[in-house]
């Protein structure tokens, strides 16, 4: 019974997750980059629409206003990575540890800023959490939406090629460099307005939100994938059942707590998940693949030829 | 068409690694030459077709392309001039993008990306007569992700993609070494094709002795960073695999013990 009760609010809160983990899919499955900025610019979001809120800036406007600063801290990963040639991870860890300044200083100093939900017209708001649903379920149908769109475009398509094939890339004329700052700036973008939506509904802002924001992501997108890429291998399916899985795991989590285990747990067992997600790929080729066929003859038909690479 | 002077690179200077792979080396294309390279391995061939792309900064030396001096020119920009086929049939198409897809991202090198469809509807009934000249049954399925295809096929696509947008060079680098031979004969067949019905200027190494007198009109052989042998015309025409044996020998100085060597 209480479970149920709390069904609406895990809904909600994994909605406004799901949308998080759409960030982090596109630079994780899309760019293939491990893009720790995550775990900052979520925070940065929330800062920022915290900070707006409270000078009067309405609702909708703050969270335009989020996602152009997310976008900046992708871009700052995204230089660091191709302009100063430091490896994606480390310029991700960089630009985290200097948000944890900066988003301090957008809070002005405090830990923690509140959000007066009575007063102000909030899109998203725990104690509504019919209003929550429909308010996320729209801007995450409309997230898609436009992804949808922008990943056929021309421009799109090479960004798809970027993560997938640079060489390839490279050799179409396509500029991987810029590709590759352009789609850290669209997934912290997407993850500043989740975490301003985050913001809203839980009605503060938190310099310590996001720790493990990027954790949560992969956990949600391999939930997501493992189910939607069964369903239909696309784009679209792809998405929607990453926010499913963002979905399920708040599910989960709710449902954990209802166990009565400490919350100071959930950390551990989102890595766990991860953890083995990531490794189950690698442990069915280590012991549970028969050796492929290295004859000349089959190699035409064999991926895993590479030849010599001739760079 | 293509003018390349005084061209070096060492990689890893000043290491234990350092290795000088193209030594002051001059070569010079003429509109329509289509050029087999050989030479033994580490002769400097991919080098040679790396440094023409811009995949690093040579140490000195200019490449011009149809008068145009690119040697300082980015990558992905140069990309305008050059189609590339790679030995490793992994390397020149996306995986888990589909065949129409991977075509219309090559339609559009050298243009500037928009912000529109990426693949049109008439061009995907283009890219379906394109395909079904390559015979290999990829015509119907357009949709289907390049990553799903075998070795063969993706080079048979990589061409494709190569020569889609007409490049003022094609590079082929041992592009049918990684392939059965049967699908190796074919994919040269259809190299043949798409290269003499469209006259692209073209660089092609390969490791086949006989394929480099069998097709073009030019042969260059490749011995430590230098070209020691550049034939043409009848006189190419005229070769014999022992003729380039006994070449190779003058070159390096050395009594050709173990044409292997050569031949891998
Ligand atoms: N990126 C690189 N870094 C270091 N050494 C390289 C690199 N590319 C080529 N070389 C070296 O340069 C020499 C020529 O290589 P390459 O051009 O690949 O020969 P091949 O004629 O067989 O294609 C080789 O000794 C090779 O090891
Ligand atoms: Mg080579």
């Amino acid at each position: 019974m209480a479970f149920l009760y709390a069904l609406p609010g895990a809904i909600a809160e994994g909605l406004i997750w799901g949308l998080m983990a759409i960030g982090v899919y596109i630079s994780y499955k899309i760019l293939d980059i491990a893009d720790l900025t995550v775990d900052g610019s979520i925070c940065t979001g929330a800062c920022v629409c915290a900070v707006l809120l409270g000078l009067g800036v309405p609702a909708w406007l703050s969270l335009i206003i989020a996602f152009a600063a997310g976008a900046l801290t992708g871009i700052v990963t995204g230089l660091l990575h191709t302009a100063l040639g430091i490896p994606s991870i480390l310029a991700g860890i960089l630009t985290q540890l200097m948000l944890y300044s900066i988003n301090l200083a957008i809070l002005g100093g405090k830990a923690l800023v509140a959000i007066d939900s009575r007063s102000l017209e909030l899109l998203v708001n725990m104690s509504d959490r019919t209003r929550s649903i429909i308010s996320a379920g729209m801007i995450v149908a409309g997230t898609i939406v436009v992804l949808w769109l922008f990943f056929y475009t021309e421009v799109g398509l090479t960004l798809k090629s970027t993560g997938d094939n640079p060489d390839m890339s490279r050799a179409q004329g396509v500029n991987v460099n810029f590709n590759k700052v352009l789609g850290l700036a669209i997934a912290n973008g997407i993850v500043a307005l989740a975490g301003a939506l985050l913001a809203q509904y839980k009605g503060s802002a938190n310099i310590n939100d996001g720790k493990g924001a990027i954790v949560i992501g992969l956990a949600a997108i391999f939930i997501g994938l493992s189910v939607s890429l069964k369903i239909k291998p696309n784009f679209v399916v792809s998405l929607i059942g990453v926010v499913c899985g963002g979905i399920v795991y708040y599910i989960v989590y709710n449902f954990v707590i209802l166990l009565g285990m400490k919350t100071d747990y959930l950390k551990m067992l989102s890595a766990i998940i991860v953890a083995l997600f990531l490794a189950i790929p690698y442990l069915k080729e280590q012991y549970f693949t028969k050796p492929k066929d290295l004859r000349p003859s089959a190699v035409s038909s064999n991926h895993n030829t590479g030849g010599d690479a001739n760079a | 068409m293509l003018k390349i002077t005084n061209l070096k690179k060492t990689f890893n200077a000043g290491t234990i690694n350092e290795k000088t792979a193209l030594e002051g080396l001059n070569l010079h294309l003429k509109d329509g030459d289509f050029v087999t390279v050989i030479g033994g391995n580490g002769a400097g061939k991919s080098t040679l077709q790396n440094a023409i792309a811009g995949v690093w900064k040579p140490d000195c030396g200019t490449i011009e392309i149809d008068g145009v001096d690119v040697t300082n020119m980015p990558e992905h920009k140069r990309a305008q001039f050059l189609g590339r086929v790679f030995q490793d049939p992994m390397k020149g198409t996306a995986p888990d993008m589909e065949i129409a897809e991977n075509l219309a991202i090559a339609a559009r090198r050298g243009t500037k990306r928009k912000l529109i469809w990426g693949v049109r509807k008439a061009e995907r009934e283009e890219y379906k007569k394109l395909l079904a000249t390559l015979d290999l049954g990829l015509e119907d399925r357009l949709s289907t992700k390049v990553g799903l295809l075998s070795g063969g096929q993706r080079q048979a696509v990589t061409l494709l993609m190569a020569t889609l947008r007409r490049p003022k060079l094609l590079m082929l680098d041992e592009h049918t070494a990684a392939l059965d031979p049967k699908t190796a004969a074919k994919v040269l067949e259809l190299t043949d094709r798409i290269v003499t019905e469209n006259k692209l200027t073209t660089l092609m190494i390969t490791h086949n002795m006989n394929d480099a007198i069998a097709h073009g009109n030019r042969l260059i052989m490749m011995y430590d960073g230098h070209v020691v042998v550049d034939v043409e015309g009848e006189e190419k025409k005229k070769l014999t695999v022992q003729d380039l044996l006994n070449m190779f020998a003058q070159a390096s100085g050395k009594e050709f013990a173990n044409d292997r060597a050569m031949l891998s």
